[in-house]
């Protein structure tokens, strides 16, 4: 049986979708079975992220409705055998997802692979209380901000009163990942500390990934992270995460991307 | 300044909670024999219901708007009014009628003849709630029975409400609202404080009139008089 992860965040813009594709890629270029699925119905990005957009045929409301069965909608990625995706429906809203529909797909996907990762929307309306529904465990994105980290607090607030695991009396798990960090800002006092960032939210720490152009260039490529610049700074960062999650005991460190005349030269050839 | 001023005249304004104890009637098909069962009760207890709160619990009857009002018209005749109703949907209820309650607990209702007054509420016991996990942003803590201790952090945007003291172990971001049934004896410690709202009693003190060189530190807030003391304890 696989495990059920919400990447969620309530604050927009924090990096849930770039840490959904990284962590899915990292997992599966591990050889383990993951799928990722974006709940953002109606303003689907994951597609994107992962470069898949002109695949998509069928998605999540068509599967969550009965209208296909979930192998017709499961769109293999092209670089890793192991990654899928499940996109969401870019003309419906998340009105069209019912709670059955989404219990129906989880338990499906959950018997299928190892991993499944639910890519949540913003906020804390149905999109994202669906997404975190049946999940097994959490991982709260947050960029280190006063805003974004009391929304992650609000939204673990409700990872442990409206899941089916906090219902049923059982603790849910979770993981913090702090993105777009920037340590020069982070030294000027700019942005929070971690230390402060995780005394307010105390939950464990998955990792922290820095502010990179690295993921911006992934993101404008359609590709993880995690595939495209393997040795970013970033990248690392998502790996590492990713072997945290899966249970790996690794230091914490927050990779840098050292500017020499060496990395200058290659880094652009990796782009 | 003009406006600074002003709002330091004037003496704040002040919320407070208070429950009450409330008879429920609750009807039951057909509401005609039903009524004329409440006519030979009344006949046997005059004046039972008179100044009395009564409560419409509609959850056992499938009645529409008017049917509702013609309920409440019925029982005025026999001088009962209606304070409130539940167990039914708000939709239902148009402007006229009882607004809608909600979150009613069973209460002992001792036999009371019509002459008896009423009796003095049974002595509660002493109690206290302990939350174990931090108070996330956007929750709210409400309990009225007694003192409230939470071991972790209270977040930004949460809420702890209690009858009696409040004790905070973690830091305190959020509100806490202490003695919130007129208990002025009640205080709020925490280990340290960035709150956003302290009150006791109804009267309270924001972030604002603060003294800065408090935050962060290990505090109690009390009442001395009106006035809502926060003084160090470290």
């Amino acid at each position: 049986m696989g495990k059920v992860i919400v990447v969620t965040s309530g604050k927009g813009g924090v990096g849930k979708t770039t840490s959904t594709a990284a962590l899915g890629a990292a997992l599966a270029r591990a050889g383990e079975n993951v799928v990722v699925v974006d709940f953002d119905v109606g303003l689907r990005n994951l597609d994107l992220v992962m470069g898949a957009e002109r695949r998509v045929v069928y998605d999540l409301i068509n599967v969550v409705q009965g209208v296909v069965k979930l192998p017709q909608a499961l769109i293999r990625d092209k670089r890793i055998e192991t990654l899928f995706l499940l996109p969401a429906s870019q003309t419906r809203d998340k009105d069209a997802l019912t709670e059955d529909g989404v219990g129906r797909v989880i338990a499906e996907l959950r018997t299928k692979f190892d991993w499944v990762i639910c890519d949540s929307p913003a906020g804390i309306e149905r999109g994202a209380t669906l997404a975190m529904r049946f999940a097994d465990a959490a991982v709260i994105v947050a960029n280190s901000e006063v805003s974004s980290v009391r929304d992650s607090d609000r939204i673990i607030g409700l990872l442990d009163s409206k899941t089916v695991k906090a219902e049923r009396g059982e603790r849910m798990e979770k993981h913090l990942l702090i993105t777009r960090f920037d340590s020069a800002r982070a030294a000027r006092g700019e942005m929070l500390a971690i230390e402060d960032v995780l005394e307010i939210l105390s939950v464990p720490l998955l990792g922290i990934i820095p502010e990179s152009e690295a993921v911006l260039r992934a993101s404008n490529l359609g590709t993880p992270v995690t595939i495209c610049s393997s040795d970013s700074a970033p990248a690392r960062a998502y790996t590492a995460a990713a072997r945290r999650l899966a249970g790996e005991d690794i230091e914490m460190t927050i990779p840098t991307d050292k500017k020499g005349f060496f990395n200058k030269l290659f880094g652009r050839r990796a782009a | 300044m003009a406006m600074s001023s002003v709002a330091q005249q004037r003496s704040p304004m002040r919320f407070r909670g208070r429950s009450y104890m409330a008879f429920a009637l609750t009807p039951e098909p057909p509401i005609v024999d039903w009524l004329a069962e409440l006519d030979d009760w009344i006949r046997s207890s005059a004046g039972f219901f008179v100044g009395r709160p009564v409560v419409l619990d509609l959850a056992g009857v499938t009645l529409t708007s008017p049917a509702i009002a013609h309920l409440i018209a019925e029982l005025g005749t026999r001088n009962i009014r209606i304070m409130g109703i539940e167990g039914i949907e708000a939709d239902k209820l148009g402007p006229g009628l009882p607004p809608l309650l909600k979150g009613g607990r069973a209460a002992t209702v001792e036999a009371v003849d019509s002459a008896s007054a009423t009796k003095p509420a049974a002595r509660k016991e002493p109690s206290s709630l302990l939350l174990e996990a931090p108070v996330r942003s956007g929750q709210s803590v409400f309990f009225p029975d007694g003192d409230v201790t939470v071991l972790g952090s209270v977040g930004s945007g949460a809420e702890v409400i209690a009858g009696g003291s409040i004790h905070i172990y973690g830091t305190l971001r959020g509100r806490a609202m202490a003695g919130m049934s007129g208990n002025r004896a009640a205080r709020i410690f925490c280990s340290k404080i960035e709150a956003e709202l302290l009150a006791i009693d109804g009267f309270y003190r924001t972030a604002e009139d603060l003294d800065s060189a408090l935050r962060g530190r290990l505090v109690q807030a009390w009442l001395n008089g009106e006035v809502l003391m926060v003084t160090a304890m470290d």
